[in-house]
Formats: C-alpha cells, sequence, structure tokens
C-alpha cells in the first residue's frame, strides 16, 4: 500500500473538504506523481490562490505558499525566477484561474514560464457556495443562475494552448491513474505546463444539477471523458457531449527564466 | 554589511528621483523587480531592465499591477530583495497584495510616483494625495512604514533606508514621492559601497522540522528560506506562528496585534523628523517629499519680518511621529501641515494636536506644488 501519509500534514486534518468532492482526489494523484519522479521534498514548491482547490497547500508536507485569490501564478513567477532550479506547482480553481486569475494565466503561457499549473475544474465557485464560473456549463444552475447559465463556458486547456503552454492536458478524477502519470508528465516538462483536471463538486455543483451523489458524477466522468486516440476517431456526432482527456499538446519552445539566464550570461560576456 | 561593489556607481551624477531610485534600489542589494509602465512612474522600471541584467538582476514586465505585487512577494519569499513601482491606478490595484505581504511579513519595497488623482487624474503632474491610502488602502487593521523623499538624492538615500527597515521589520516599506521629485534632475552623489550599510535577511539559524514561518512569542521572527528543506506553510488566512490557518477570534488578535506592535513599538527607531528653528518657534510649519522644500521661500520670508516659524520635514510620515507632535502642540501656537491634497496627514496632526493649539491645513487638489505665496499667507493667518 502507498504511504501517502508520509507526504500529508496529518495535524491539519479533518481536511475542509467535503465528502464525495474530488479535490482529495487530486492530491493523492499528486502525491503519488511526486513519490514517482522522485523529486526530492525539498526542490517541489507548492503555490496556491484561493478556494476549496487552493486549500490543498495547507495538507501536503512539502513548502507550501498560499496566497490571495487568482494570484497564485504571478506569486509563482517570482518564486520561480528567485530559485530557477525549483519545481514550481501551481494549484488553482477554474476561478482563480480563469476568472480573476485569468490573465495571469495567459501571460504566463505567453512567456512560457516553467511552472506547472493543476487546475480543479469542478464547474463552479465551490468554496463561497456555489456561484456561476466561467467554466460553468451553458443551461447549468449556479447560485448566481437560479435560471441556466446563459454563458458559454471557457476551454481552459483551449485557453493555455492558444495563449502559448508548451504542455496541457486533461483528466480526470475517475481516472485517477491517468491523472497521475498527467501530472508526473507535466511537472517532467520544462516549460509553463497545465493540468485541467474534472473534478467533481457534489455539493455547490452537484446538488443543483440533478448530480447530487458524489457516484452519479464520477459515473458522469467515466461515460463522458473519452481519451485523446479515441476521440480522434470518433464521429462529430459521438462526439457531441464528450470531454476529450490525456496529453493535448506537448511541445519544445524556449523557456522565460532560461531565456533571461541567457540574456544575463550574453551581458557578462560582453561586460 | 557593506553594499556590493557591483552594484555601487559610487561618483557625482546628475539624475532625475526616479534613476535615482532604481540605483538606490540596486546599491541596497534588489535583486528581482516586476512592475507595470505607469506614468510617472515608469523611468525607474525602464533604468532597472537596462540596469539589472548587468548585475544578475531580473527584471519582468509583467501584465498588470496585482501580478507586479504577487511577483516581488514570490520573489522575495524565493530569496530576493525585490521591488515594484508604480503611480496611483496601479497603487490601487496592488492594495490587495500589499496586504497579503504585510499579512505573511515579507520584506519588500513599492514605490509610489504620486501623480494628480483621484482614477486617472492627472498622469504627468505632482500629487500627494495617496498618503492616506498608503496608511489604510489595504482592507483590515495593520500598521505601515512609509518614508517620503524631497529630492533625487534623498531618493536615492531613502530607497535604501526603505529596503534596510523592510528587511529589519520583515514587511513592505512604501516609499512615498511624487512626479515632481521623480522627474527633476539634481545632483545625486553616490557614495562609496563601504559607506553604504545594508540590513541583510535574517534567517533561522534553526534545523528543518524545528523551525516555523513565525516563532513562538517573538515579534519578528527570522525567515525560512524557500525550498531548501523547511517544507513551511504560509498564508493569507490567519494564522498562528506555525503559518497554519486558524480561523476564530482568538487567533485573530494574536496575530494581528503582532503585526501592529511590529511597528507600534518601534515608532521611536523608525521616526526620522529634520527640525529646524522649532526651539523658539511659535508656528511650525510640518510637510514632507517636495513640499517640505517648497515651503522654506515662506518660512524665510515669514522669519525676515521677525515671525518665529519653525519647520519639520517628516522624512517618515507613517507611522506618524504622534509623540513629537503631541510636544509641539503644548509649547506653539499653530501648527501648519503643508500638502498636495486637501488634508490627509493634516488630519492626523491636528488628531495629534488634540486642541492644544491652533492647526492648519495649507493644501491644494494637486497637479503642481504649492505656490510658497500660499503658504506664507497660512504663516501670517496663523499668527494673527
Ligand atoms: C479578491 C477576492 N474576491 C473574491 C473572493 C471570494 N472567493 C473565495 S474562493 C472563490 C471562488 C473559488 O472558486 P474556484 O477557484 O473555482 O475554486 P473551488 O472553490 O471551486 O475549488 C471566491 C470568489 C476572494 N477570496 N478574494
Ligand atoms: S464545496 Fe465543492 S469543491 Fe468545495 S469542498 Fe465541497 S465539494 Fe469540494
Amino acid at each position: 500500500m502507498f504511504d501517502y501519509l508520509t507526504y500529508v500534514r496529518e495535524g491539519n486534518f479533518p481536511h475542509i473538504w467535503c465528502s464525495g468532492c474530488g479535490h482529495g482526489i487530486v492530491l493523492k494523484s499528486f502525491i503519488r506523481a511526486i513519490d514517482k519522479l522522485g523529486i526530492h521534498r525539498d526542490e517541489a514548491v507548492m503555490v496556491s490562490g484561493i478556494g476549496c482547490s487552493s486549500r490543498t497547500a495547507g495538507y501536503v508536507d512539502i513548502n507550501t505558499l498560499h496566497t490571495t485569490h487568482g494570484r497564485a501564478i504571478a506569486f509563482a513567477t517570482g518564486v520561480k525566477f528567485a530559485n530557477p532550479k525549483l519545481h514550481v506547482i501551481v494549484v488553482t480553481g477554474d476561478g482563480d484561474a480563469t476568472a480573476i486569475g485569468g490573465n495571469h494565466y495567459i501571460h504566463a503561457a505567453r512567456r512560457n514560464i516553467d511552472l506547472t499549473v493543476l487546475i480543479y475544474n469542478n464547474y463552479i465557485y465551490g468554496m463561497t457556495g456555489g456561484q456561476v464560473s466561467p467554466t460553468t456549463p451553458r443551461g447549468a444552475r449556479a447560485s448566481t443562475s437560479p435560471f441556466g447559465n446563459i454563458e458559454p463556458p471557457f476551454n481552459i486547456s483551449g485557453l493555455a494552448s492558444a495563449a502559448g503552454a508548451s504542455f496541457v492536458a486533461r483528466g480526470d478524477v475517475y481516472h485517477a491513474q491517468k491523472l497521475e502519470k498527467l501530472i508526473t508528465q507535466a511537472i517532467q516538462k520544462k516549460g509553463f505546463s497545465v493540468v485541467e483536471v474534472l473534478s467533481p463538486c457534489p455539493t455547490a455543483y452537484g446538488r443543483r444539477n440533478r448530480m447530487a451523489s458524489p457516484v452519479t458524477l464520477m459515473e458522469w466522468l467515466r461515460d463522458n471523458c473519452i481519451p485523446v486516440k479515441k476521440y480522434e476517431k470518433m464521429s462529430e456526432e459521438e462526439r457531441s457531449g464528450k470531454i476529450r482527456t490525456g496529453v493535448l499538446i506537448d511541445i519544445e519552445k524556449p523557456e522565460f527564466t532560461e531565456e533571461y539566464r541567457k540574456l544575463v550570461d550574453s551581458m557578462q560576456v560582453r561586460g | 554589511m557593506k553594499a556590493d561593489p557591483q552594484n555601487v556607481l559610487t561618483g557625482a551624477h546628475y539624475l532625475d528621483g526616479n534613476y535615482a531610485i532604481a540605483e538606490g534600489a540596486i546599491a541596497a542589494g534588489c535583486k528581482f523587480f516586476a512592475g507595470y509602465p505607469i506614468t510617472p512612474s515608469t523611468e525607474i522600471a525602464e533604468r532597472v531592465s537596462r540596469r539589472f541584467p548587468l548585475i544578475g538582476g531580473i527584471f519582468v514586465q509583467m501584465e498588470d499591477e496585482l501580478a507586479s505585487m504577487a511577483a516581488i512577494l514570490g520573489a522575495s519569499w524565493g530569496g530576493k530583495k525585490s521591488m515594484s513601482c508604480t503611480s496611483g491606478p496601479g497603487f490601487s490595484l496592488m492594495m490587495e497584495n500589499f496586504g497579503l505581504g504585510i499579512m505573511l511579513e515579507t520584506p519588500c519595497v513599492l514605490v509610489n510616483v504620486q501623480r494628480g488623482g483621484p482614477s486617472t487624474g492627472l498622469p504627468t503632474l505632482p500629487g500627494q494625495a495617496d498618503m492616506m491610502q498608503a496608511r489604510w488602502g489595504s482592507h483590515g487593521d495593520y500598521e505601515v512604514i512609509a518614508l517620503a523623499p524631497d529630492s533625487p538624492q534623498e531618493g536615492f538615500e531613502l530607497t535604501i533606508h526603505a529596503f534596510n527597515l523592510s528587511e529589519k521589520y520583515r514587511m513592505p516599506v512604501l516609499l512615498m514621492t511624487d512626479e515632481c521629485v521623480g522627474h527633476m534632475t539634481e545632483k545625486v552623489i553616490i557614495p562609496p559601497p563601504e559607506e553604504i550599510e545594508l540590513i541583510e535577511r535574517r534567517y533561522t539559524d534553526k534545523k528543518p522540522g524545528e523551525a516555523w514561518p513565525y516563532q513562538e512569542n517573538e515579534l519578528i521572527s527570522p525567515m525560512l528560506p524557500v525550498g531548501e528543506g523547511y517544507k513551511f506553510h504560509i498564508t493569507g488566512l490567519t494564522h498562528d506562528y506555525r503559518g497554519y490557518p486558524v480561523i476564530n477570534a482568538e487567533a485573530q488578535a494574536e496575530n494581528v496585534d503582532r503585526l501592529m506592535a511590529k511597528v507600534k513599538e518601534n515608532v521611536d527607531d523608525l521616526t526620522w523628523l529634520e527640525e529646524k528653528d522649532v526651539e523658539d518657534a511659535e508656528v511650525v510649519v510640518v510637510s514632507y517629499g517636495i513640499s517640505s522644500r517648497v515651503v522654506q521661500p515662506a518660512i524665510a520670508k515669514a522669519r525676515e519680518e521677525g515671525i518665529k516659524v519653525g519647520q519639520i520635514k517628516m522624512v517618515t510620515v507613517w507611522p506618524f511621529p504622534e509623540k513629537r507632535i503631541r510636544e509641539l502642540a503644548g509649547k506653539v501656537k499653530a501648527l501648519i501641515m503643508v500638502e498636495m491634497n486637501y488634508g490627509q496627514v493634516y488630519l492626523e496632526m491636528d488628531r495629534c494636536a488634540a486642541g492644544r493649539c491652533e492647526t492648519y491645513i495649507c493644501g491644494h487638489a494637486g497637479g503642481t506644488v504649492h505656490d510658497p505665496g500660499s503658504v506664507y499667507s497660512t504663516i501670517k493667518d496663523a499668527v494673527k
């Protein structure tokens, strides 16, 4: 049995998450990933924003910095530049990363700074009790879209890809083994890497959208998350309502802190 | 510790206030700058972007001021002395994370080259109307340290002082200058590195596993380095000495009281006043930054006429020099505050005077420095 306890701050339990929340599965997948990578725990630093997802930082026994709503990526930019050798992992939610922090998200992707960003996408603002988020599907109910959401949602992964990220993957907490692999790959990648994790929120999202039971939400993930390869072979009709998961983008491009270091080096040579 | 010779452009230069601030930061050992362009502060970022690569410093132009403030906090925890500069609108955007800096107890320096406000106001003209925002701009109860340079020379010196205070008190420090100082070019003497005294960051001497980000019963704790085995947690939530969130009234009182005590218990150390002719004065003109230069001809004229006028220049504006103002209020006929706003720091002076002398505000909406004539008339009113 994998010993998770060596990687968590047991003293901070019980955690704040509701039963049936997907966030704990992301935490466990992350722990298995850093264990597998053999990253010495001193080499990984976690920076998080505000939200249920961001509270992950309080539970992992590595160096963890819990900041303000939306600003984790910006804060992490400073941490990474100060210590380019560190693996800097940002933990954030769909609201944290793409609403209030959306600007930092796209600009960090554009710069291709070496951060690993885990976005727990639960289609809702969980921490504040279920308000509509930039990823809430059309028609879904939230406490601030009581008649069904009329706004189209963001595609979180698509946003990072378009903005210039060098690694973008989408996973879900039902397929936890695969999620661990995606997180592992993302951490290994030198460059801005994103793993969008579909992580259900039974309390704030499920209850309002006829999926109150965590089991129903998990079954929904099981039935609708389709690996990229399979997805590509599906017809337009079959794809309807399905979500592509797996590695979506994996390209090589210059990394920001490395480029800056080169600039500094060239100045020293010129004197 | 002394400044690193590679960071110090020793000699006499003609620099504007903004460039002088950039040189002060570099001399202080600042190695991370994140900012977003805004008039009239941009020259600081421009100078830093040119100078930093030469000395191994990191300059990043961020996507906005929210990001800039967050990034300098991150870099500070990462072990670099860090800073940002901005002006009114950007200062407003930075306020939330300025509060995070206070809460996490993060050394860094934030420069506000003040222009006229509110809103976009007067981008190219001076003001001093962000002084109360500097004091109270982020939410919650806290204390701040704010310095105000009156010249490029002081811009250089006070930037170093700001870095030193930020390390000593483990908190963000504000340098509140203005467009006039920022864009005026004057002689700036940069001393040799061995004459520049720097306060370096205090790190824990405890081993990983034994150290917390805030030590129990310590007013100002040494910091923990990121990524060196100290698996610590820090949060903007109310927390205990271990850095873990504790959400109740007792923890709140303990946390906030200590943050405030860091400044309140050290007001004497932080207070920096320059006084002239105050001993026999019946009227004292109090001011800061550029205004403390503009008042001088008015004071000279009044003294020529036999009016006993003294001057106090506040180099440190926050914490407010409460003790000295209370003392003076018991001795003088009147205290006059001269500032480029309608009486922000004046309110604090008036509160401390507590009715024991007359108080006057000589202020205006900004856009230009005072006409010394208006200061002279206020002095005349005060001695009537
Ligand atoms: C500046 C600011 N605005 C609003 C909030 C309130 N707030 C806290 S968490 C949150 C939403 C979190 O949603 P998300 O990022 O999707 O994470 P989740 O809780 O769903 O995991 C909001 C709006 C805040 N803390 N700070
Ligand atoms: S509110 Fe939703 S996201 Fe937050 S802990 Fe509960 S289930 Fe998880």
